[in-house]
């Protein structure tokens, strides 16, 4: 098989090789809980009818998310997905404006323009998914073609579902950044299923980070449920973009534990798999790592929940404080204008 | 000043706006060491390096979409497509990304997109449409059409400055027919205002690109039989100088609107319908439309001539109009 299957981290010895120390370990563990906490509480409020239109989770992501984003420079920038929480969570979105974000609020970071999951700050190197994915990937792409323009050492990471991995859009994306060694890093979280429709259906080879070495540049398979597993490839990756080495395709190997939205019951996926993935909660699996080599008391865990219940509990309070968009500003921002530009962003 | 062609006032403008601005670069198929399709940036990549003048593969999307992402990463880019036709491979760069990405989430897009379009050269199907009127339906791009060497180089100039998604259609029959006078000094032509190419005071013309010429043998054809036809040349169809429209069909109370493009749903559908609304009582006679008619362009001389619009075509139209 052309492409490296990542090996799982089994030390904290390994791990401060990686770069990172205890306190970033918790840090992440924090992010993980926040990440399924805003979607746990985000399902509420959407059955208690606080949230419009559909409402969709990463269940079973989180690890995926946070390794990633974890391992992402200041200005490094990316793409996220639907099942992608975690990554704005790690770079630092307050999680109120998440809650605003769902309720189309104008402290969400579209303001109520866009809604749900298609959510970005610029300001933490976040742009906004479209829903024809994977659209954001050639944008990536061009991310990247820019910093390779402007001689800069900054990473695009470019996410992509198993599903999306079908269109064109990856294939002319990966094959630019191939042809012109590009410094972004592809992550393709493939957990399993498009909707209703299964893998095999999707695609023909082994691992969809086989499709590396035909675009000429590494693929790796990683277990999407060891955020350390990740963190760890995703680093790699990125480090080796930034000091000119290319891009990488990382296949991020999960199990979507919910429905495609909160709609769909994913009857199609059976019993057996959700158990059997139930079972490698990348949550749990984290905490059972971290008191086994990090020595995490009870203590430290009771602290970090009751942080991230309050964190949880003001932000849905301070969003349902943050007004609808007033509809006289309907036509507002169609058109860019000349100022917007004056920024340091765009000089 | 001095009299260039339609092509080299083009090629011309785009190197100013690189020399200008660091952050411009173009990127497309064959712009490099061909220097473009029809050679529009010949000598740019000696000039400017292959780093600002970026070969790509056959990926439209990818451009579309790469140049997207370069612009929110802070550059100018100016992408060309080959032939304005091939557009719709990046149809959903340019509609579901760069379009919709200021307002859903405040991140302007400053990109350019040049789009040789037009025909008249037996380019068949897929190297002579007008698409324009698809994107003009589309909130959030700009599109711009000039007709003139002088409006080719000021509008390109002002696309380069906006801050949004440009549609830059080129027309290709013009590029080495037409000549005119064109500063040599940076200037900037204004989106959103009509050209008037012809004055006259008994129908409104309402036009632009390559037929603003068709237009105008037309208006000289009626002139000798006593008919004065006033030309409007849009220059920009997104947005559309709406007041000069109207103010010219107030003083000539008829009004004729012409395109290349294919009739249906067209851009001057738009056109003769705000007429209808905003000038019904100062009309003398219902507005017309010439168009080419709803078919795919065909690739024969004959049948291409039959399809595109011709100077006998608006002629007659006038004339019915006038007679009214």
């Amino acid at each position: 098989m052309a492409v490296r299957e990542a090996e799982p981290v089994e030390t904290l010895q390994e791990v401060r090789e990686a770069g990172l120390d205890r306190e970033d370990l918790l840090g992440m563990y924090r992010n993980m809980l926040i990440t399924r906490g805003i979607e746990e509480r985000g399902h509420i409020l959407y059955k208690q009818g606080k949230i419009p239109g559909s409402f969709y989770t990463g269940r079973g992501n989180e690890a995926s998310a946070v390794g990633v984003a974890t391992a992402m420079g200041p200005n490094d920038v990316g793409t996220p997905l639907q099942r992608d929480m975690g990554v704005h969570v790690t770079r630092g979105i307050e999680p109120w404006r998440v809650f605003a974000q769902y309720m189309g609020r104008v402290d969400g970071p579209m303001s109520g323009r866009d809604g749900n999951v298609h959510m970005g700050d610029s300001r933490l190197g976040l742009y906004a998914m479209v829903s024809h994915l994977p659209a954001m990937l050639p944008v990536a792409v061009g991310m990247g073609l820019a910093f390779t323009i402007r001689e800069e050492k900054r990473v695009a990471i470019a996410w992509c579902g198993e599903g999306a991995s079908a269109r064109g859009d990856a294939h002319e994306g990966m094959n630019l950044a191939g042809v012109r060694r590009l410094p972004v890093v592809f992550l393709i979280d493939n957990n399993q299923w498009a909707y209703s429709t299964p893998a095999h259906l999707e695609y023909a080879v082994d691992h969809l980070a086989d499709r590396a070495a035909a675009y000429g540049f590494d693929g790796v398979v990683v277990d999407g449920t060891d955020v350390l597993a990740v963190y760890r490839e995703a680093k790699l990756a990125i480090e080796k973009a930034r000091e000119g080495g290319g891009p990488t395709l990382i296949e991020s190997v999960t199990l979507r534990m919910e429905g495609h939205a909160v709609h769909d019951d994913a009857f199609y996926v059976p019993k057996e798999l959700f158990e059997e993935w139930a079972q490698r909660d990348p949550i749990e699996r984290f905490r059972g790592w971290l008191r086994d080599n990090a020595s995490l008391t009870e203590d430290e865990e009771d602290e970090i929940r009751d942080g991230v219940k309050r964190i949880l509990n003001e932000a849905i309070q301070r969003a349902e404080e943050s007004p609808l968009p007033d509809p006289a500003t309907l036509l507002d921002g169609v058109f860019a204008t000349p100022e917007e530009l004056e920024t340091p962003h765009h000089k | 000043m001095a009299e260039k062609t339609y092509l080299q006032a083009i090629s011309d403008g785009l190197r100013q706006e690189m020399r200008r601005d660091q952050r411009v670069f173009v990127l497309g198929e064959d712009v490099g060491v061909y220097g473009g399709a029809f050679k529009v940036t010949q000598g740019f990549q000696e000039e400017f390096g292959a780093n600002r003048v970026l070969d790509m593969p056959l990926s439209e999307t990818a451009i579309v979409g790469g140049a997207t992402g370069a612009a929110l990463m802070g550059l100018r880019p100016i992408a060309e497509m080959q032939f304005a036709d091939f557009v719709s491979c990046a149809w959903d760069h340019l509609v579901t990304v760069a379009a919709k990405q200021r307002y859903r989430a405040g991140t302007p897009i400053p990109i350019v997109l040049r789009l040789p379009s037009g025909g008249g050269f037996s380019g068949g199907p897929f190297h002579s449409q007008n698409p324009e009127s698809s994107f003009a339906h589309i909130p959030g791009l700009k599109i711009v059409c000039p007709s003139t060497p002088e409006d080719a180089k000021g509008l390109l100039a002002t696309a380069v400055e906006d801050p949004n998604p440009v549609l830059y259609f080129e027309h290709k029959h013009l590029y080495r027919r037409i000549k005119g006078e064109v500063p040599d000094d940076r200037y900037t032509t204004p989106f959103g205002k009509a050209r008037v190419h012809r004055d006259g005071e008994d129908v409104t013309l309402i036009t632009w690109g390559a037929m603003v010429y068709t237009a105008d043998e037309a208006a000289t054809r009626l002139a000798d039989e006593g008919v004065s036809v006033e030309i409007l040349d849009l220059r920009t169809l997104i947005p559309w100088d709406r007041e000069a429209v109207l103010e010219s069909v107030a003083r000539c109370s008829k009004a004729l609107v012409l395109h290349e493009d294919t009739k249906t749903g067209g851009f001057g559908a738009e056109i003769a319908a705000t007429i209808a609304e905003e000038a019904f009582e100062q009309l003398d006679a219902p507005v017309r439309r010439v168009a080419a008619p709803d078919a795919p362009v065909p690739f024969a001389p004959t049948l291409e001539k039959a399809f595109i619009p011709q100077v006998d075509d608006v002629a007659a139209a006038l004339r019915d109009l006038a007679a009214y």
